[in-house]
């Protein structure tokens, strides 16, 4: 899996490619974490629109990177599942706790406070 | 049970993908959906997952074997097996959110997602024998082509 970033203010988007399993989880997560802290990000948002499989892996993926940056303040938004992920995500009850939105633009103006869900 | 297929893996997180495009390819002949491919291809991998972190503990990694047979012309059979260090309480380990896990690795949701894709799951397991886990999915619709 391949993760192609982006950065707009304190937000760091990062865009998933690919297959989300464990196999790959554990390079994502340490990615992930290491850009969060190269940019100094304090929101981050997972752009799901180009993952093509992703199992259980991906909540502790998303799961961890919300512990951290919840404990500063920080928010997690999640942004274009295919339906079978948002199932898996809804299961774990992710959605309670973060905000989804159908694009990543959406998701920016979530978290930058220009749009009420 | 009609056609039977037999795969042995390496029972460890390099064979998660492989043992996906094996389930994909078996099922491909019964002409599922691509919710149902997805759905199938998911719970393989949670059970592939389930083998490679839990039963080999330590450095030892040892096989897994992957069945396939169809129970009718729209049912699969789908067994994963390990001779890993098996379960100690099965009722415990499939509820939603447990994991002996205490780092982010596990979430704890391998066999609620095995559940819910799935119609049937039955795991056997004993301490020290290993696990089988049987999953069983009828397909929605069978068009004869």
């Amino acid at each position: 899996m391949e993760i192609i970033y982006e950065v707009s203010d304190d937000i760091l988007i990062a865009g998933l490619f690919g297959e989300l399993d464990h196999h790959g989880a554990a390079k994502i997560r340490r990615d992930i974490d290491d850009m969060l802290e190269l940019y100094g990000s304090r929101h981050l948002i997972f752009d799901f629109s180009r993952v093509t499989f992703m199992d259980s892996a991906g909540i502790g993926v998303i799961l961890g990177r919300y512990r951290k940056l919840q404990s500063a303040g920080g928010k997690v938004a999640i942004a274009s599942c295919s339906p079978k992920i948002r199932n898996i995500l809804n299961m774990a009850g992710i959605f309670s706790i973060m905000e989804y939105a159908d694009t990543k633009i959406h998701a920016l103006k979530i978290l930058k406070g220009k749009e009420v869900s | 049970m009609d056609r039977k297929m037999k795969v042995q893996l390496d029972g460890n997180l390099e064979s998660q993908g492989l043992a996906r495009a094996v389930a994909a390819a078996y099922l491909a002949e019964m002409d599922p959906t691509m919710d149902e491919l997805t759905e199938v291809k998911t719970a393989v991998s949670e059970a592939v997952s389930n083998v490679a972190i839990h039963a080999y503990p330590g450095t030892a990694c040892g096989d897994m074997i992957l069945e396939f047979a169809r129970l009718a012309q729209d049912t699969i059979m789908i067994k994963v097996t390990d001779k890993g260090v098996g379960i100690e309480n099965i009722a415990r380990a499939m509820e939603p959110l447990f994991t002996t896990d205490e780092g982010e690795m596990c979430s704890g949701m391998g066999f609620t997602v095995m559940e819910s894709f799935m119609d049937k799951i039955r795991v056997d397991s004993s301490p020290g024998s290993g696990t089988t886990v049987t999953m069983i999915k009828k397909l929605d619709t069978y068009y004869g082509i």
